[in-house]
């Protein structure tokens, strides 16, 4: 089995207004070393070992799990440790 | 494997006392004890515990709830079941129930709110009724707080992200500040189904042999105790309880909606009830108690969400979005099917048997077999009551009596206070319009919403002044009912009935039992005179802080018929030209006002007076002049005086309005005398509303201008519009943008 | 004109576009399950508001997926009118019909309100009845209604006339140009965040939604007419 961790997070040029909120009340807090705030997705897949893991893992996030429009991913896969 | 085995024996439960930390006292261990005739097990304990909880019982309460009446000529089902049901003619009827999520909301508000909304959907589509509105009574500490800004925030997102999801209009509440409720905040939510006689469903498992169905969501261990939590005060250590939080899902309960309803016009459907609080064991022991049976469970077929879970944790789940019901045996199939094309599971879990016991299979085992009804039967503890000092001193404190410089200054302050300002701040977040018969949204008296295809509306509302009962719960507890059905028939609806949520502090101490007992006393009168019967209700108590009890606030929800759609009165002005009357004469009557707490602080001396015959006779007088169609516009005059209600009733239009008095100006423009009314006549309907409301006092007219006068033989207020609807629009959104 | 209206789990406004068309326009309309695959036989497709599927990963990601989508497609290539509204809008932009995407509203907070909207292009078949620039009264009501697209597609919406509703005024959840309602370029897809459902009956506050729906009957009327005497 293999554990594959998608990240999914707005494109550079899209506003993030969530982000934008949590920078505001960061530096409300007084933590002016932050300079900028992106909010993301993160997806846990648990995927049956293949030649093709990678290939089918593009496709999901191309077809469902991100939206390109204004999303870009990355992910990287895991062996998935038994117990 | 369940953890089980580390589970406490009998023997141990018994000589250490476990059901101590576990929430029976030791009378009620003896009476657990005795009802068996041995010692419980821990799963035993644990559902005794739960269900004996006064959040479940009302064994504290029920004393006093019985001063209630529940009966009257329309209504169709009183308290006792999921929700209350009253005739609207035609065949036709509506439910509706409220219902508090005070101490979840208090440790994670946002799903403290948003489930509060869950279950009372649940409550009112279990009767089988589609549910048409919700309304929420909110009440937050002082929002100079931060934390305070984040309860009232992140429940206002919740109740919006649960309501708006499933698609049922918040169309209405209320929304007051008050230092009392800091770190207690209460959320009470309201929900109001529409529904044919003939649909109309009990949670009942009736027949010997029928099947008992599972359906929704899978069991986790959510909320594990959360019905004893709500029981207790609230304190530092609620934060280590933070297992007790129950998640919604709105999404499910959508599906869980439509499936039940498509369930309830299927003959095999027996019983059916929402698994609230305490969540299986309330609602298998409940249905087996009302039909005089047993149930036999077996736990390996409960859907399960986690691994390992013991027959305790399973039974005192409180995972949101489930149902029990039951089925005509041999059903099971055409059942299962109505689920599945909403994606949901349904599972048999058991059957109804003879035997009256609540009997738990798990593993091959019996692991728990108490008498069904003896779980729905808790002792009933009678509390004693003390009059409070404080009442006391209230009452025979001297009048108090305003010293106001500036009128024009105090009316904008007024406006401003969180309590009288503008809702918009939260209303926006409500999808108000959904479903499309929304007629009178939130903002007036009453919110109006249309029974599809008639033309009758039903008027809702939710109203309590705890002001007035913190200075005399009785006198505050008749007010509570009188507003709600003046905002009733300032909409242009009949008072149908109430059903209320009595949110209360600890009954242990004596003055706060003494305050429950005389609020619902109070209430109960007022529900007599006015012929507005309790149909169902809730009860949350210890809603007390380190620093003391909440004031008391039994929040009345009330719906009202409106016959016919032509009747549908809003309170703003509406025409250059109108006559502006008001009925009642103001009295000094300061204590508990808006302009007391402002000057002061504080509130003090006695609460405005109510005489519930007055009260109905000018009810039914201006329902009449509305029906008959004498009227432009209909204000009640409540919190804040005939001054915040002229600025409420001139914002949004393009309206003043000059006005003239004979009488003292403080009095007349902050007293918060009882029954009276603001009210606008066109021209062509004066003379046959002047003879049909012989009270009513002449006092101006309405004026296309910017500008209000109040004239008065000493001096005249101009207010203007513009500046004071800035004032009252933006103070909300102000403070909260202001201070995050 | 036989109209379908499209029901995923999750829909809310369903029922509220059903209305307007039974009782506003006084014309056949079904209710047509997502699970079903063909949409043979009806003139005009409705794509409803609400959270499809609990809007659990992005808005309309997973409707677009449902079984009836092909159905939709294929009508929105025979040219059939194929209108979504709010949730409806986002499945649009998800299936590729329309272009562009939503982000949260700028405030983040949910927002419902009636709204001014200006009729940026009333040469469609869904605007005819107003006038051009004409401001109408609509309730809008969602929490992610922020459009965006990126300046190439803005160019091409702005140069071929495909914006068909702007906000007015304040506008309201950050979206790109004010945009609150695009049309494909065939002139047959529109998708807009604000509910003309909703402001169908004056009774409710506004009808200036209704001669959308009246405008697609007409322009179905005059094209099966001329269909019929050609």
């Amino acid at each position: 089995m293999k554990k594959v961790k998608v990240f999914i997070t707005l494109k550079e040029s899209v506003l993030d207004p969530q982000g934008q909120a949590v920078m505001q009340s960061l530096h409300n807090m007084d933590y002016k070393a932050v300079k900028d705030v992106r909010i993301g997705k993160y997806i846990e897949l648990q995927m049956e070992d293949s030649a093709d893991v990678a290939e089918q893992v593009d496709t999901i996030c191309d077809q469902l799990l991100a939206n390109t429009v204004i999303e870009n991913y990355r992910y990287e896969v895991e062996e998935e440790v038994h117990s | 494997m369940p953890l089980t085995h580390l589970e406490p024996s009998p023997e141990q439960i018994e000589q250490e006392k476990v059901y101590r930390t576990m929430g029976l006292t030791e009378e009620e261990y003896q009476k657990v004890k005795n009802l068996l005739g041995r010692k419980p097990n821990y799963t035993e304990t644990g559902l005794f515990s739960v269900m004996w909880s006064e959040h479940c019982s009302y064994k504290t309460s029920k004393p006093v709830l019985k001063y209630f009446p529940t009966t009257g000529e329309h209504v169709l089902q009183g308290p006792g079941e999921g929700a209350g049901i009253v005739d609207i003619g035609d065949g036709q009827a509506v439910v509706f129930k409220i219902e508090s999520h005070n101490h979840p909301s208090a440790i994670e508000p946002y799903q403290g709110a948003a489930t509060g909304v869950g279950g009372i959907i649940r409550d009112v589509f279990s009767m089988g009724a589609r549910p048409v509105a919700l309304l929420d009574s909110l009440r937050f500490g002082d929002l100079d707080s931060s934390r305070v800004r984040y309860l009232f925030e992140e429940v206002v997102s919740g109740i919006a992200g649960y309501g708006n999801c499933i698609g049922i209009p918040t169309v209405g509440g209320e929304l007051q500040f008050d230092p009392c409720y800091n770190g207690n905040p209460l959320v009470n939510a309201m929900c109001v189904g529409i529904m044919d006689h003939a649909d109309i469903q009990v949670g009942q498992a009736r027949g010997i042999g029928n099947t008992v169905m599972y359906v929704g969501a899978s069991t986790g261990r959510d909320g594990i105790n959360g019905a004893t939590f709500a029981s207790e005060e609230i304190s530092e250590k609620s934060d280590e309880k933070r297992s007790a939080v129950q998640v919604g899902d709105p999404f499910m309960e959508k599906l869980l909606v439509e499936a039940c309803l498509e369930l309830t016009k299927h003959d095999a459907l027996v019983g059916i009830q929402d698994m609230g609080a305490a969540g299986l064991v309330s609602s298998a022991s409940e249905m087996a108690a009302k039909a005089g049976v047993g149930i036999h469970m077996n736990l390996d077929l409960i859907p399960q969400r986690e691994t390992e879970m013991t027959p305790y944790e399973m039974m005192l789940s409180e995972s949101q979005e489930r149902m029990l019901i039951v089925i005509k045996k041999g059903s099971e199939e055409e059942i299962k099917a109505i689920f599945a094309r909403w994606g949901l599971h349904a599972v048999a879990v058991g059957e109804v048997i003879e035997e009256e016991v609540l009997r738990l299979e798990h593993k091959g085992k019996i692991v728990a077999d108490v008498p069904s009804d003896s779980l729905a039967s808790a002792p009933v503890r009678h509390m004693p009551s003390k009059v409070p000092a404080v009442y006391l001193a209230n009452q025979a404190a001297p009048a108090w009596k305003p010293e106001i410089n500036n009128y024009a200054k105090t009316i904008k302050k007024l406006l401003g206070q969180p309590t009288l300002a503008s809702k918009e701040w939260v209303t926006r977040q409500y999808d108000y319009m959904v479903q499309t018969n929304t007629v009178v949204a939130p903002g007036s008296d009453a919110a109006v919403v249309r029974v599809r295809g008639t033309k009758k509306g039903l008027a809702m509302t939710t109203d309590c002044n705890a002001k007035y009962l913190a200075l005399d719960p009785n006198e505050g507890g008749k007010i509570a009912v009188a507003e709600a059905a003046r905002n009733i028939v300032c909409s242009g609806g009949v008072p149908l009935a109430i059903t209320d949520c009595l949110n209360f502090g600890s009954p242990e101490n004596p003055e706060v039992f003494w305050e429950i007992d005389e609020s619902v006393k109070g209430m109960a009168k007022a529900c007599d005179v006015l012929k507005t019967p309790v149909i169902s209700g809730n009860v949350s108590l210890y809603n007390e802080t380190d620093r003391g009890a909440i004031d008391p606030t039994p929040v009345v929800g009330m719906v009202g018929l409106v016959e016919d759609l032509d009747h549908v009165m809003t309170a703003s002005f509406k025409n250059e030209g109108d006559a502006v009357y008001v009925i009642g004469t103001a009295k000094p009557e300061f204590g508990g006002s808006a302009l007391q707490i402002l000057m002061d602080g504080e509130v003090s001396g006695k609460a405005p007076a109510l005489d519930l015959e007055l009260e109905k006779g000018r009810q039914g007088k201006v329902l009449e002049a509305i029906k008959s169609g004498f009227l432009a516009s209909a204000h009640d005059i409540s919190e804040g005086g005939l001054a915040v209600a002229v600025a409420e009733s001139v914002f949004g239009t393009e309206l003043g309005c000059d006005l003239k008095f004979d009488t003292d100006p403080a009095v007349e423009l902050f007293s918060e005398t009882q029954s009276r009314y603001l009210i606008t006549v066109p021209e062509i309907t004066k003379k046959d509303f002047e003879a049909l409301v012989g009270d009513a006092v002449f006092v101006g007219n309405v004026t296309r201008s910017e500008t209000v006068n109040l004239a008065f033989a000493s001096s005249t207020v101009t207010l203007n519009r513009n500046e004071l609807e800035n004032e009252w629009r933006g103070a909300l959104s102000c403070i909260m943008s202001a201070k995050n | 004109m036989k109209t379908a209206v499209i029901v995923f789990p999750g829909s809310n406004c369903d029922q509220d576009m059903y209305y307007a068309i039974k009782d506003g326009l006084d014309e056949e309309v079904d209710y047509v399950w997502h699970a079903e695959t063909s949409l043979d036989g009806y003139d005009a497709i409705m794509i409803p508001g609400g959270f499809s599927y609990g809007d659990y990963l992005r808005s309309g990601a997973i409707a677009r997926f449902a079984g009836i989508m092909p159905a939709v497609i294929k009508a929105a290539k025979e040219g059939k009118p194929v209108l979504g509204v709010c949730n409806g809008f986002q499945i649009l932009l998800e299936a590729g019909l329309l272009p562009g995407a939503m982000l949260k509203n700028k405030h983040l907070k949910f927002i419902c309100e009636t709204v001014n909207l200006q009729v940026k292009n009333n040469d469609t078949q869904f605007t005819k009845l107003y006038n051009q620039d004409e401001v109408i009264r609509i309730p809008i009501a969602h929490g992610e209604g922020n459009y965006f697209c990126d300046d190439e597609t803005l160019k091409e919406l702005q140069e071929n006339n495909r914006i068909v509703f702007t906000y007015s005024g304040e506008n309201p959840n950050g979206s790109r140009a004010d945009i609150a309602g695009i049309i494909n370029e065939a002139g047959n897809v529109l998708g807009m965040m604000p509910h003309p459902e909703r402001a169908a009956d004056a009774l409710l506050g506004s009808d200036d939604g209704l001669r959308l729906f009246q405008s697609i009957l007409n322009h179905w009327r005059e094209s099966t007419h001329a269909a019929y005497t050609s």
